[in-house]
């Protein structure tokens, strides 16, 4: 090292640190093009017809996505709904009752889980749900979102508790209520903003996933017709209007991508606000 | 280390909760009902790899090893073998490695090390917010705006590097496996800065005051003290970045192209196991081909899990328990 001349280190130092700093550019430039060309492109091609109407048959011009924005939200709604109890009890028992060696190996597991391909999940909710049922379903597409979802919120909610701080819990006994009561009406609303951001993430996270969608929900050209029928669903449409060669239904696409990113992209805003909030 | 501390407390935390005097039956129930609902996620996860195994059995059966090895797919005569998939998911993984893994390490250096500390909040979360956009959006851009824009690249590579057997050829398509490795480069690399800032940052400032105190500058600082010191952190993150990419579905089924082909030249039109899982589940006829689709869910499954033990493994051993996911 010390054989280099001291003006050869320095240059080598300025030029990888600005070489670190161009790194970290080319990543946010393309964040930057992706989100720039989808909302000016999809703002363009959002009309009232695409909130009002349902899908036109090939051909015909016209149409929107009406069926699919109410499948998606439906879809997010019973995901949670499955997901939430799993999840947030899930979370409590890794914060506060587990025993070290249980803690780690469910910890571990959902981490993995996490990690598992949200096409894989697909494919496992088609031969648990779809097969035995003989149909494809709204209902086994809010399985598979909620095997996605479960883990993102257990972990985050015992994050959360983990940061409420152990002198809440001595008081909490110290008036003599019993252990459950403490963690349900002192512990967790001490770290409900955490649990929150947590089940919001997960909300972000699986409104988009499409993969899992695919041998679950199906896509439907009507509209929601019940809890055991096929529904469709932004994402599904998008993947099916992208690959279309009709420019109307490449133009629903954007439109519906502007809407997904609209609501991804105010989560995380929404996440990062509440979060700061929190360390202040 | 920082994580043992914090792990102890947490221990004796637990101890004192559950094993104190349990005196009332609201305790133990309430107890009882939490595990139950944790053990669901470990019983998930078992599932997963039960079902898989037993709906891909009568592929397995028929097709033995053949089915790793064998290139034919054909539906009609209901042979199955996945090679071109297996290999279209191994190649486009492996070139979003190497295009990533550069930009990420040097994109976490500076937002653990270099940038100014007002500048390190919004940049984080900016490149985390490129992983929050779904898949399927990237993918309709890839389609439109990604594709048509490499295309002049890849007519320009191999007609100047054409020697290379991965750039010669005729270009048919920007539908290809180029394309789903460079949109597969832009998702992952979120991942693998931000848990490789991690890392970096849990690196103990005394590494850094006594290789600064030598008279090393910061770079010197960084290669010698900084990074070998956080060193499975950072093949931990690039692991779980890998994990990432080999289970992408929508991105890559909308850029590849989707022909059942196996060739070294890389813009001609491809297959991932993904892509393929996603175009022809709908359609499979026949049980077999049913089971071979399955049996294709399960290698994938397999693997990540695989890479997903290692890379949680090494970043455990590094950082302090984060969260599960970014």
């Amino acid at each position: 090292m010390s054989e280099h001349g001291y003006s050869r280190r320095k240059w080598s130092n300025r030029i990888v640190l600005i070489l670190s700093g161009v790194a970290a550019g080319l990543a946010i430039m393309v964040l930057v093009l992706i989100l720039g060309y989808t909302l000016v492109r999809g703002a363009s091609a959002l009309n009232v017809d695409f909130f009002i109407h349902g899908s036109t048959p090939v051909g015909v011009v016209g149409g929107g996505m009406r069926n699919e924005i109410i499948g998606t939200l439906i879809l997010v709604a019973l995901g949670s709904l499955l997901a939430l109890p799993v999840g947030l009890l899930a979370g409590i028992f890794l914060a506060e009752f587990a025993g070290p060696r249980v803690a780690a190996s469910v910890r571990f597991a959902a981490d993995i889980l996490s990690g598992v391909p949200s096409i894989v999940v697909g494919v496992f909710t088609y031969a648990i749900v779809v097969r035995p049922m003989l149909s494809y379903s709204a209902f086994a597409a809010g399985v598979a979102l909620a095997i996605i979802m479960i883990p993102v919120v257990a972990r985050t909610a015992e994050e959360s508790l983990r940061l409420v701080p152990n002198s809440m819990r001595e008081a909490a006994l110290a008036l003599g209520i019993t252990r459950w009561r403490a963690v349900l009406s002192v512990i967790v609303p001490g770290a409900l903003t955490g649990i929150v951001t947590g089940i919001m993430l997960a909300v972000a996270r699986i409104a988009g996933e499409t993969a899992p969608l695919l041998f679950t929900a199906l896509g439907s050209f009507w509209g929601f017709r019940g809890l055991f029928r096929p529904v469709g669903a932004l994402p599904l449409q998008i993947y099916n209007y992208a690959l279309s060669p009709y420019s109307d239904w490449q133009r629903q696409a954007w439109a519906a991508a502007f809407l997904l990113m609209m609501l991804v992209l105010g989560i995380s805003i929404l996440v990062r606000w509440l979060s700061n909030r929190r360390r202040i | 280390m920082a994580s043992g501390k914090s792990e102890q407390t947490s221990q004796g935390r637990a101890r004192n909760w559950i094993f104190g005097r349990r005196r009332h039956p609201g305790d133990r129930i309430f107890s009882r009902l939490t595990l139950v609902f944790a053990l669901i996620i470990v019983g998930v996860l078992l599932g997963l790899l039960v079902v898989l195994n037993r709906d891909a059995m009568p592929a397995i059966r028929q097709f033995g090893l053949s089915f790793l090895t064998s290139s034919v797919w054909n539906p009609v005569k209901e042979i199955f073998g996945a090679l071109p998939s297996i290999y279209g998911t191994l190649v486009t993984s492996a070139i979003a490695l190497l295009i990533a893994v550069p930009i990420s390490l040097g994109a976490a250096i500076f937002l653990a090390e270099v940038a100014p500390s007002w500048l390190r909040g919004p940049v984080s979360f900016f490149i985390e917010m490129l992983a929050a956009i779904p898949s399927v959006i990237i993918g309709l851009w890839g389609i439109f705006v990604l594709v048509p824009a490499l295309v002049p690249v890849e007519t320009w590579l191999s007609k100047h590097v054409g020697f290379l057997p991965i750039f010669k050829g005729t270009i048919l398509s920007g539908l290809n496996v180029f394309s789903a490795s460079i949109i597969l480069t832009f998702m992952i690399i979120p991942i693998i800065t931000a848990v490789s800032r991690d890392a970096i940052k849990a690196v103990p400032d005394t590494q850094r005051e006594a290789m600064l105190a030598l008279g090393a500058t910061r770079w010197e600082t960084i290669r010698r003290a900084v990074l070998p010191y956080c060193r499975s952190g950072l093949v931990g993150a690039i692991i779980l970045g890998l994990g990432r990419a080999l289970g992408e579905t929508m991105a890559v089924t909308m850029v590849i192209g989707n022909a059942d082909k196996l060739s070294a030249f890389l813009f001609s039109p491809g297959s991932s196991i993904t892509s393929k899982l996603a175009n022809n589940f709908g359609e499979a006829s026949s049980d077999l081909f049913t089971a071979s689709l399955i049996e294709l869910a399960l290698i994938l499954f397999v693997i990540t899990l695989l890479v997903n033990v290692i890379a949680r493994v090494l970043v455990w051993r590094m950082t302090s328990v984060k969260t599960a996911t970014e």
